[in-house]
């Protein structure tokens, strides 16, 4: 990777000139042989890549209504054309959204449609040659798979799907990428994407809770493996150690606690993040999935509720019930899984937390629409809640909030730049330039409405805006997870701690749990 | 000759097309979408899915949201399309009915605001550098055509009349397999080479976005995961929990 620049801000809506190859030179780090045979994949590129990768494209062809449909339906109207936030920084036509499916498209013309065989020349057909894949590895990981393309589509079509299907073939003839296959590897193994065995999570735990009471002098648990249980927290594992991510885990631990609400974490399943979305795999995304399953029935809890993840969120509310379901063991007069943000709302509406408010009041914030969130499911019984929710719980526990311009916001947002498994440091070029349209949008508010913080609940928008932000020129704790708003404005009063006192025994797994969790 | 050669050109372009749009929407049909993906906010039920498909195939929704020009003539040229082809439902019915021949008017209009969008279209594929650059040799052709196609028809409204009695007698002819003799007007000749090319090319081509649409799992899609659960049959073969 050379030399860059981190592009000039311009006014949030202006569309760059092409710049055709500008980023023709961004790839991702290849898989390793190991991470790959971890997951079934073949270690290397095989010999005959070609014929297995048309094999494996006919197959998800036959597998996939939305790749079926969305290989032929494009028009080339060029509505997608200036949507793509990596367009939008860099300039590339090929990570225009219609170019990019147009990688795959002209490969399915050649094999699988009559003009293509037949008049390649005439529909833009072409053979998979090994230009063609190294094209695919390029800009296939250009793509967050953030659906904002989808959004305008007049046929919505998503190349979410097409770059899930592509990385998915890749694998399958032993060209993975090394972030996410590495990162699935961890989850099957140990239960998290940081490879935290269970003892080290617990230790962790323990130094957050003598924080907590260091900051407030209350004991507040951060309870792991509890069985009965009435709530098992499922977050994404860098809550337990990034920033800001971490403050919001103190957030969700202080709202369970002042409702006196019985819950826990699961070494089992101590993790949200499902990657097997981003390289489209079923079965990989099926296998962590029921990770959270078989934690809920072991640990033989009521409900779950997902902490602040983006795409996490996606699998959870949307793909669960299809993956690991029924989860028909559960308390149904809730939905599960439910958002910490729903869940946290509808405590405050019920009076049943404390909030300063003023505590914020150093801050005034905006908030980001993780992509997945916002697009990709809902929060709440409503179509639209995915942007009521984080807001309504931001304005319950702060003074001073600003929404940035309306066409980079709701379904419309622009994606963090970091999202689709491509938060890695060796597409850090691309994750720059891409969270150019964001940055735009978020100086806007800035310069005019005095905007200091930008809350977001995705642990990958956190700790993707960390990074580059400052290049920006913005503070790097300038995003802020949701929860962290509210664990700074609720008023936990000493005298509290002697009811929880005895709940909190039961609190963290003895050592023969621990041992049991780390044979299996 | 001429009759005969465009009586069965038609009668193959009519096979090609039935045949092969049947085929494909079979297999759009067929094809499972394993998970559920629709765009959100989406619709929590299939009435609101009705409604949304209905809006986006009726208005052209998402397009309206993402680009205004694109939009117009898109629009413009779909809508004219329509009534353009209401206007020719007239060769194909006897008496032609009441409603039929309201519309005929508008029908010319039609014929002109479409032939206009179309080139609109065409202006957009060269005039504005993004797509130019995601258009391709049939992208072009296929709005040559569709102009043809219309120049053609308006010719013979507006240039050099053709008789459509005569028209009408071969079109009504082919439908009831009683060949009459097409008039050998070099407008017409091309107006119907070039719908008979359309139809042939239709399930082989980007025409297919007619059709696809319907089938597009990010706009009909209820969204109701949590309350439903939705099982392709091939991802109900890897469920290992059977009989829990």
């Amino acid at each position: 990777m050379g030399e860059y620049e981190t592009p000039e801000m311009d006014d949030y809506a202006k569309t760059p000139e092409l710049a055709p190859c500008s980023m023709a030179h961004s790839q991702p780090f290849i898989a390793a042989p190991n991470h790959q045979e971890d997951l079934g994949f073949p270690g290397e590129l095989v010999d005959n890549w070609q014929e297995k990768a048309i094999e494996k494209f006919g197959e998800l062809l036959t597998k996939y209504r939305s790749l079926r449909v969305y290989m032929d339906g494009c028009v080339k109207c060029g509505a997608c054309t200036d949507k793509c936030h990596y367009f939008l920084g860099t300039g590339d036509p090929k990570n225009m959204p219609v170019a990019r499916q147009d990688l795959m498209r002209k490969v399915y013309r050649r094999y699988f449609t009559f003009a293509g065989k037949y008049f390649p020349w005439l529909v833009g057909a072409e053979d998979l040659t090994k230009e063609v894949l190294d094209e695919w590895y390029t800009y296939f990981h250009q793509c967050s798979q953030c659906r904002r393309c989808s959004v305008y589509c007049p046929y919505g079509i998503d190349t979410a799907e097409i770059s899930m299907a592509a990385r998915e073939i890749m694998d399958h003839i032993g060209q993975g990428q090394k972030y996410c296959n590495e990162i699935i590897g961890k989850v099957h193994v140990l239960g998290n994407n940081l490879g935290l065995p269970a003892k080290a999570l617990r230790a962790t735990l323990d130094d957050l809770e003598e924080d907590i009471f260091d900051d407030i002098e209350v004991e507040v648990k951060l309870p792991l493996d509890v069985k009965g249980a009435d709530v098992l927290l499922v977050t994404p594992s860098a809550d337990f150690f990034a920033e800001p991510h971490i403050d919001g885990l103190i957030g969700y631990a202080k709202v369970f606690h002042q409702s006196n609400t019985s819950w826990t974490l699961s070494s089992y399943a101590s993790e949200a993040a499902n990657f097997a979305m981003f390289i489209g795999s079923y079965d990989q995304m099926k296998q962590i999935a029921e990770r959270i399953r078989k934690a809920a029935q072991d640990l033989g809890v009521k409900r779950i509720v997902v902490g602040e993840c983006g795409h996490a969120w996606r699998v959870a509310y949307n793909f669960w019930n299809t993956l690991a379901g029924p989860f028909d063991f559960l308390d149904q007069s809730v939905p599960s899984p439910m958002h910490i943000t729903e869940f946290t709302y509808k405590l405050i509406e019920e009076g049943k937390l404390k909030l300063d408010k003023s505590q914020n009041d150093h801050m005034t914030l905006t908030f980001h629409d993780s992509c997945n969130v916002a697009r990709a499911s809902r929060i709440g019984d409503d179509p639209g809640g995915q942007f009521f929710y984080p807001r309504a719980v931001i304005k319950a526990v702060c003074n001073n909030y600003i929404d940035m311009a309306p066409d980079t916001i709701h379904e419309h947002t622009y994606c963090c730049g970091g999202g689709g498994g491509l938060l890695t440091d060796d597409l850090m070029e691309l994750r720059v330039k891409g969270a150019k349209p964001r940055m735009e949008a978020l100086n806007q508010v800035t310069e005019n409405n005095g905007v200091t913080h930008m809350a977001a609940i995705c642990a990958i928008c956190k700790s993707q805006f960390s990074k580059v932000m400052p290049k920006y020129g913005f503070e790097m704790d300038g995003v802020v997870s949701v929860h962290q708003l509210v664990s700074n404005a609720i008023v936990i009063e000493p005298d509290e701690v002697e009811e929880d006192e005895e709940e909190a025994d039961n609190n963290g797994p003895s050592d023969e749990q621990i041992e049991e969790r780390e044979e299996a | 000759m001429l009759t005969t050669i465009y009586a069965i050109l038609f009668y193959v372009a009519t096979l090609i097309f039935v045949g092969g749009l049947a085929y494909k929407i079979r297999t759009y049909f067929v094809t499972p979408a394993p998970l559920k993906i629709a765009t959100t906010p989406a619709p929590t039920t299939t009435g609101g899915v009705v409604f949304r498909m209905a809006r986006e195939v009726a208005l052209f929704e998402s397009l309206f949201k993402s680009n205004k020009w694109i939009w117009l003539f898109g629009y413009v040229f779909h809508a004219a399309l329509a009534l353009v082809i209401i206007r020719h439902l007239r060769y194909f019915i006897e008496p032609v009915w009441t409603w039929v021949v309201l519309a005929q008017p508008f029908g010319i209009y039609a014929g002109l605001a479409m032939v206009g969008a179309l080139a609109g279209l065409w202006f957009r594929r060269f005039a504005v550098d993004r797509v130019r650059y995601i258009s391709g040799l049939s992208d072009h052709l296929m709005l040559a055509m569709l102009i043809a196609i219309g120049v053609s028809g308006l010719a013979m409204k507006f240039v050099s009349k053709t008789d459509i009695v005569a028209v009408k007698a071969f079109t009504m002819g082919l439908v009831t397999f009683d060949w009459q003799p097409l008039p050998t007007h070099p407008a017409l000749l091309i107006h119907l080479g070039l719908v008979a090319l359309l139809m042939i090319i239709f399930p082989f081509s980007k025409l297919l976005h007619a059709p696809g649409v319907f089938f597009s799992p990010t706009r009909n899609q209820v969204d109701n995961p949590r309350e439903k659960r939705h099982l392709a049959p091939w991802a109900a073969k890897l469920e290992t929990k059977a009989g829990e």
